[in-house]
């Protein structure tokens, strides 16, 4: 049996589609439970090959997306198109999709060869071929030895790589992973995400990734939606979402951020006075926006710069403030400082510890300066 | 001292049930036993003594001609059969009828699923006997059902229910249904949805779900609630006794007979035996999936 994977190769694309051809096409579809929308006229194109994830805190309504494009939710209102077909009518049995459970949802009374068997039995294919195939995908995800031990002998690293071979087998065109890695401790979740990365990239499959965990989405994701009470907040790559954050909510949803409230001056050359600042702030770009009105400008925290005097600070008046270090939480790799600046206000800096002594570091209860390039705000009105 | 405290308690709370048994089933079988192996005498108590002094030593007199009178006289091998076969159908309707109700209250929404477990709970609290003998009222000849039947046209003579198989099966099924709902239940409520939901993506419809995923996992129940119908259902005395034929006896009422009609204590103690001997089967293998239930939820 060589280890070489067939790939499906990629469904034609039917005539009938003109315009852009999205593998998943999500329009403005409602599902409310009760009175509740637990998804909000969400429109989403996602395209072949992809991995997406949709991050979202808990009840934001990722995972009732997840289980509307499986089949196991109807909308209640909008559409679901999968590579053209409209899904509306179609029950999850006979949609060529699979998904990876959070809780994994192996079968408790069946061996690990069944359970991946299972998928491809429903397809009333030979019991050679069936062989074959489970034993192709057992190999993929280094569970060949395991075949014949049921799922409660397994850690829980295995049963990930079970439910992700079970799901896997079908070839399915496009699969859905509800949490994939909630359930694995931190150094095995680093090592599977990169494994999935390469199992994604080896078969050619769409993954639509659910996670509540930023830094998995980051890592996993060729794009991603942020989720916020049943609407899509902002879709972008991970670099776009974390450094050009459309709204206040995925500004400080997506990593830390300083968010200072203040007043547009002159939008022609990015002036903005903060009072709760203490400063102005000038950014190197024309703001879209009147004068007057009001704006709230995000910093994070690894692009302020710090330091003991004001002659180091690169501007002056602009851009800069003055504090008082109340806090310093030493990481490792970064420490991460608290300085409370003269207007009152907390800001959250974030240093590499480039020296491994002590000596040069700064202390509590130090006054220094902040300042940062005029490119590194973020200017947000809503 | 806290050591000593421990291991004393926990004797004492594995004594009392042992003790209990002890006193109140070893030494009755053993008893029991003891007679079963005695001869019929016309005396007080009706059967000769076990033990018999010779050269004074005592010496048991082992008689084991009841245990073969058993197997000579038809009479007791056709009941026996025919307990054993009222037993299995029974088991059989309950499980039948049992599952698809414990199925829908397991899957009811949670105040449903209250109201109807108290449904099947409900009859208990009216007298095993007083619900038997209204079945009686139902199935006679102008009883219940043949007086509606006939007002409505539906049959012109009365049908004759009462005393047949019939009317002990429905007896039986009536009576111990809730035995076989209530442990279906309680396992089909634990059941995890999800593993449905993967079986569905996998491309199984849902009869197929329902034979691969919820059929197997529930063996466990339906070998317990089985049990639980079959093993009385054997030894059954009033329902046979009210509803059941004259000319066809159950081993229950076999063994009533022996005792108080003709007050052959050993045979009665013979047939008595021998029913616990036949049921010790079914019983192992109810524990044996009970430890094996326990194990796998582990």
């Amino acid at each position: 049996m060589s280890a070489q994977l067939q790939v499906n190769a990629p469904a034609p694309i039917s005539s009938e589609r003109t315009e852009s051809a999205a593998f998943v096409r999500i329009e403005s579809v409602t599902k409310k439970f009760g009175d509740f929308a637990a998804v909000d006229a969400v429109s989403l194109d996602i395209q072949q090959g992809e991995i997406f994830c949709l991050l979202g805190g808990s009840g934001s309504g990722k995972t009732t997306l997840l289980r509307m494009l499986a089949g196991f939710e109807t909308p209640t209102a909008g559409k679901i198109y999968i590579d053209g077909q409209d899904m509306s009518t179609i029950p999850p049995y006979e949609r060529r999709i699979n998904m990876m459970f959070q809780s994994y949802a192996l079968f408790p009374h069946m061996t690990v060869e069944k359970n991946v068997a299972f998928g491809l039995e429903q397809e009333k294919l030979g019991k050679a071929e069936i062989r074959a195939r489970v034993a192709e995908i057992l190999e993929i995800v280094k569970m060949t030895s395991f075949m014949a031990r049921k799922p409660h002998q397994l850690s829980g690293g295995q049963r990930q790589r079970v439910a992700l071979a079970r799901a896997l087998v079908k070839r399915p065109k496009l699969l859905l992973l509800d949490e994939p890695l909630a359930a694995l401790d931190r150094k095995l979740r680093e090592h599977t995400q990169f494994e999935l990365i390469n199992i994604q990239k080896r078969l050619g499959v769409t993954f639509i990734v659910v996670t509540h965990d930023q830094e998995e989405a980051m890592t996993l994701s060729s794009r991603m939606g942020v989720m916020n009470h049943g609407k899509i907040a902002q879709v972008g790559t991970p670099a776009a979402i974390y450094e050009s954050p459309a709204t206040k909510f995925v500004a400080d949803f997506i990593g830390s951020v300083n968010m200072f409230e203040g007043r547009v001056v002159v939008p022609g050359t990015g002036r903005i006075e903060s009072d709760e600042l203490g400063c102005t702030v000038v950014v190197d770009r024309k703001l879209n926006c009147t004068s007057g009105s009001t704006v709230w400008t995000a910093v994070r925290p690894e692009k302020i710069n710090m330091s003991r005097s004001l002659e180091d600070a690169t501007g002056a008046r602009e851009n800069v403030v003055r504090g008082t270090v109340k806090e310093i939480a030493y990481m490792g790799d970064v420490s991460i400082y608290l300085v409370q600046i003269d207007s009152g206000k907390t800001v959250r800096v974030t240093l590499p510890n480039i020296m491994r002594d002590a000596e040069h570091r700064i202390t509590r209860d130090e006054t220094v300066y902040l300042s940062w390039h005029g490119s590194s705000p973020v200017v947000l009105t809503e | 001292m806290g050591k000593f405290d421990n291991r004393a308690g926990r004797r004492l709370v594995a004594g009392i049930p042992l003790f209990w048994l002890l006193l109140f089933f070893l030494i009755p079988f053993i008893i029991v036993l003891k007679i079963s192996f005695s001869e019929v005498r016309l005396a007080m108590p009706p059967f000769a003594p076990l033990f018999q002094w010779v050269h004074g030593w005592p010496t048991p007199k082992l008689h084991l001609g009841n245990y073969g009178f058993l197997f000579t006289d038809p009479l007791y091998i056709s009941s026996y059969l025919y307990s054993i076969k009222v037993a299995a159908v029974s088991t059989l309707c309950c499980l039948l009828i049992g599952y698809p109700m414990a199925y829908a209250i397991a899957h009811a929404s949670p105040t449903w699923r209250t109201v109807l477990l108290m449904m099947i709970v409900l009859p208990f609290w009216t007298s095993f006997l007083l619900r038997v003998y209204a079945w009686i009222g139902l199935l006679k000849n102008n009883g219940v059902i043949n007086n509606v039947l006939m007002y409505f046209g539906i049959i012109h003579e009365p049908l004759s229910m009462l005393q047949s198989d019939f009317a002990v099966y429905i007896g039986i099924v009536y009576s111990y249904l809730p035995f076989m709902i209530l442990p279906l239940y309680a396992n089909l409520e634990k059941h995890d949805n999800t593993l449905l939901e993967a079986a569905a993506d996998l491309g199984a419809t849902p009869m197929t779900g329902f034979f691969r995923i919820t059929l197997p996992q529930s063996i466990a129940g339906i070998i317990a609630g089985s049990l639980l119908v079959f093993i009385p259902a054997v030894g059954e005395y009033v329902v046979p006794s009210l509803l059941g034929r004259t000319d066809q006896l159950m081993i229950g009422r076999v063994l009533s007979d022996e005792f108080f009609e003709n007050r052959d204590w050993p045979v009665a103690s013979a047939v008595a035996i021998l029913i616990l001997l036949a049921l010790v089967i079914p019983i192992m293998m109810f524990q044996h999936f009970q430890r094996r239930e326990l194990e796998a939820q582990e």
